[in-house]
């Protein structure tokens, strides 16, 4: 039986608040008897019946905190008790405190219910303000998407050293998609839960392999953007190293797959040499001449796993080839744009795509966002290409994508429609989007298609058919 | 790896609106871009491996003191000031700079300390500067409101954290209206500090003496941790603490063997001036504070100070440096048939109680003097809530009650100073601009904002290896 009272001079709460406070702590483990109080001359009266001893010196403006253990009680554990009643005492939900709205990420955390690893922050301020805002939710345990660009990578990678210290995620600077346990972030598709972990250095790039997953019937637990640098010779994969340590923990992920440019040679030694530390298997989805394309990647994990690999569909049918020269692919997705130009490149060789100035546009690219929003939630920009590019007689064929999801263009196949309908050229859509996305997949497909499109959801697909279109025209 | 519970948002609101589409609460940030040409700095502030630790390390030391008044004596005994040796309130500053108020303190000072007969003799006597040296009050462990100076013949309370047995020192509160402080120097103010100086720091130090040799040292932590329950911020209401004060110290002083008319005058007086308690709550939390000077890495705000012509700030990582910007013109109500062109710029080392939290800090829990500083009672709760952005913490002894006693915000942050562009809020009283008039109002007042990124940038400098 240990006995522990403690002065608190200066310490002051109400009466009803230290019952309840003193409540609180006598249902703590370990606790034999407990009693917070003012030591007023009536309180030191019932502290001494209760056997404890309380200083002399002890006055009614000062607080006690008198403990009885039981045998194995641990004293720490049962001041932290105190502390932490005392706390919540002091504090109510919803109380006035909680009217005036947060100023920084930290104060947000601080008021969010939840806090540490239960919740994440998105930050998407600009560029130059992003790493406070993210060291906040680092500093207070919680993982953090940077939604922003224009963060330089040195603070990447401040940023990225603190949280692996820390066992904390950092998605981005820059990473546009996330799905994390089903929740989407920044611009995510709706996926039903499954065997797949994704870690992606490219937001379209995993939001094909989302959709892609989806139309096979293959469920993803976890989608978790890096960011595009992530495996730079800079940043050498922090994030990714975090990310592919999350999903290896993750007992219903029974397969990793990683999306990303190819990275410098030492940087996939070490990725490799780290994927092969882990239990769960990890397959390589890399963005570059000579690789697979993402609908080549995505097949290739299906059939490993052995699913079928589906019929992609094709809906609609293109308007016939009617002069012109160029393919002109206009794109909101970076990887998309990328990937369609390389496969180009494959198809028609690289000197010629260049010679023949055929074009794969993104524009989500910096020039084209400067002051306004992304082409996902802002289609004005694209729209006023596309129908310049259909009007002009040097197009042979146009190459679009349309990407749905979370945080996207409520809309887009209505707003893309119209123009399509004008174009008396070819046109080639990749839908890129889930069954259960908020736009409706199936009626986007249909929209598009009836205004004229051929519409693809393989993005790679719809490149390679727009090539061959293009050499119809030229032929 | 779970489905997140809940998400902070900061920036775009469609990305927050996406993810409250998904059934998940979202708090959202308001966001607003930084002061001017800050990002920089912020980020490598931000990155400075020591601050969150130094940060905790500085909230902690300051939360940890205990001020007692242990003691009352004269300036030339506590602090060894010598005759011609002038304190003043705020960053350091000389007489050709000196503002209307604090030359007319200093002038009253001058002929109180008998080195002039007169005190408008005094004006050559610091044009010269040869006898005469000023320094700040801070940099003597010492607080002055308004004007502050302090003399060697004037009586200080000495207040002690017992814990470290450190010391901070203020003069005795003359009252309010025409008074030394204020800049008043006219032969009424010159006979109350005799009187003060012959027979209330006398009797003060007898009572006070025996008080702590009879029932220990007075708890002025204690009564503050009260008073601020009682409608006191502690700053421009002092009036329950001043009763306690009086409460603690009156048996003492009705034993001292005084002269019975001097002890009941010196009630009077104390009980009549609502501000008497304000001169050891300044101490109380300059104690405080200092606790956090000199951690390194730490950015937070340990002194506020006004010399009538510059405010100053120093904060705990970056020594005894004091960064400066003008001092402003507080908004408020004036007395009488003064105005807005009679006020001299804000003044007096008093805003060291915003810098421990209370003062404007806990204009909440002090709604009866919102009208008095020219607010609202719903103007003084978003005041306090407002300074929970700019600051590390909560003093737990020290709650409000309307805000569901919640604690004073505490530890001024310059990084969220400099994020936000909120600025402390501070509750003052105006001196005239004129050297001799005295008080013409109170009102509220903010420190200038550039010297937040100015300090800003001394901390990113200080960072070790600066690598953003």
């Amino acid at each position: 039986m240990t006995g522990h009272v403690e002065l608190r001079p200066g310490a002051y709460a109400d009466s009803v608040t230290l019952l309840q406070v003193s409540r609180s702590v006598q249902g703590v483990p370990g606790v034999a008897a407990a009693q917070v109080a003012m030591a007023t001359p009536l309180n030191v009266d019932v502290l001494t019946e209760m056997g404890f001893t309380v200083p002399t010196e002890a006055g009614p403006n000062d607080m006690v905190v008198a403990i009885r253990l039981t045998d194995g009680g641990d004293l720490d554990a049962v001041l932290a008790a105190v502390e932490a009643a005392l706390r919540e005492t002091g504090r109510r939900d919803g109380g006035p405190s909680e009217e005036a709205p947060p100023r920084t990420t930290a104060s947000a955390l601080r008021r969010t219910a939840v806090s540490g690893p239960g919740a994440v922050a998105l930050v998407s301020v600009p560029g130059p303000s992003a790493f406070v805002e993210a060291m906040d939710a680092l500093e207070s345990g919680s993982d953090v998407m940077v939604f922003s660009d224009n963060v330089p990578v040195e603070q990447e990678l401040a940023l990225k050293r603190y949280a692996a210290g820390r066992g904390l995620l950092v998605m981005g600077p820059d990473c546009g998609t996330a799905v994390v346990g089903g929740l989407g972030l920044g611009f995510a598709n709706v996926v039903s839960p499954g065997p797949v972990g994704i870690v992606a250095a490219s937001g379209t790039g995993c939001q094909q392999v989302l959709a892609l997953l989806d139309r096979a019937g293959v469920g993803v637990a976890h989608a978790l953007g890096v960011g595009g640098r992530d495996l730079s010779a800079e940043v050498r994969g922090l994030a990714t190293r975090e990310a592919m340590r999350r999903l290896d923990e993750d007992n219903t992920v029974e397969v990793i797959l990683l999306v990303s440019k190819p990275p410098a040679p030492d940087v996939a030694d070490e990725i490799r040499s780290y994927a092969g530390g882990l239990s769960t298997p990890v397959e390589l989805a890399l963005l570059g001449a000579g690789h697979p394309d993402l609908t080549e990647a995505t097949e290739s994990l299906l059939r490993a796993r052995g699913v079928a690999v589906p019929e992609w569909p094709v809906v609609g049918t293109a308007a016939a080839p009617s002069g012109g020269h160029l393919l002109r692919g206009l794109f909101v997705g970076g990887t998309l744009a990328g990937e369609a130009r390389i496969i180009a490149e494959s198809l028609l060789g690289a000197a010629v795509v260049r010679g023949a100035g055929h074009e794969f546009v993104d524009f989500g690219d910096d020039a084209y966002t400067a002051g306004r929003a992304h082409p996902m939630i802002d289609a004005t920009l694209r729209l006023e290409h596309l129908a310049r590019a259909g009007a002009d007689p040097d197009t042979a064929v146009l190459l679009v994508d349309v990407v749905l999801g979370h945080g996207a263009e409520p809309d887009p196949g209505a707003l893309l429609a119209p123009v399509i309908a004008g174009i008396g050229k070819p046109v080639v859509a990749a839908v890129v989007g889930t069954a259960a996305d908020p736009q409706d997949l199936e009626r986007q497909v249909r929209v598009l298609a009836e205004a004229g499109a051929e519409v693809h959801v393989s993005n790679a697909r719809a490149t390679r058919r727009a090539v061959e279109l293009t050499r119809e025209a030229t032929r | 790896m779970n489905t997140p519970e809940a998400v902070v948002g900061v920036g775009a609101d469609l990305l927050a609106d996406a993810v409250e589409a998904q059934a998940v609460p979202v708090t959202r940030v308001d966001w607003r871009p930084p002061m001017e040409g800050t990002e920089s700095d912020l980020a490598a502030v931000a990155a400075d491996p020591r601050r969150p630790e130094a940060n905790a390390r500085a909230l902690s030391a300051m939360l940890e003191v205990t001020a007692t008044l242990v003691d009352v004596v004269p300036a030339a005994e506590a602090l060894g000031l010598e005759p011609g040796q002038f304190l003043h309130a705020g960053p350091p500053i000389e007489w050709a700079r000196a503002s209307g108020p604090l030359r007319g303190a200093l002038m009253g000072g001058a002929a109180l300390e008998g080195l002039v007969e007169d005190p408008d003799e005094a004006v050559a006597l610091f044009e010269s500067g040869t006898s005469v040296s000023l320094e700040p009050c801070h940099h003597r462990s010492t607080v002055g409101p308004m004007a502050g100076v302090v003399t060697p013949s004037m009586w200080l309370w000495v207040l002690e954290d017992p814990a470290s047995g450190r010391r901070t020192y203020c003069s005795l509160n003359e009252g309010l209206g025409k008074v030394l402080r204020y800049g008043a120097y006219g032969p009424e103010v010159l006979t109350r500090l005799r009187w003060m100086g012959d027979v209330l720091g006398p009797l003060l130090q007898r009572s006070v003496r025996d008080t702590v040799a009879s029932s220990g040292p007075v708890d002025v932590t204690g009564i503050l941790t009260q008073m601020l329950q009682m409608g006191d911020e502690a700053h421009n209401r002092n009036r329950a603490g001043t009763l306690m004060l009086l409460r603690d110290l009156s048996p003492a002083m009705v034993t001292s063997g005084y002269d019975a008319a001097d002890v009941a005058q010196a009630l009077r007086f104390v009980g009549g001036n609502d501000h008497f308690f304000l001169n050891l709550a300044m101490p109380a939390c300059k104690l405080a504070l200092d606790a956090a000077r000199g951690i390194e890495g730490s950015t937070m705000v340990v002194a506020m100070a006004r010399n009538g012509t510059d405010f100053g700030i120093q904060v705990a990582g970056t020594g005894d440096e004091w960064f400066t910007g003008p001092a402003q013109l507080a908004d408020g109500l004036f007395l009488g048939d003064y105005g807005p062109d009679d006020a001299n710029p804000d003044i007096g080392d008093s805003a060291i109680t915003e810098t421990a939290g209370i003062g404007g800090f806990a204009m909440a829990t002090a709604p009866a003097i919102v009208r008095f500083v020219g607010g609202s009672v719903p103007d003084a709760l978003a005041t306090t809530r407002r300074m929970h952005e700019i600051t590390l913490g909560e003093n737990p002894r020290w709650s409000v009650p309307v805000l569901e006693f919640q604690g004073t915000p505490t530890g001024i942050d310059v990084t969220k100073v400099c994020r936000t562009g909120i600025l402390p809020q501070i509750n003052t009283g105006m001196a005239g601009a004129v050297a001799g008039v005295g008080q013409v109002g109170a009102g509220l007042v903010t420190p200038p904002a550039e010297i937040f990124p100015q300090a800003l940038a001394a901390l990113a400098q200080a960072v070790p290896g600066r690598s953003l």
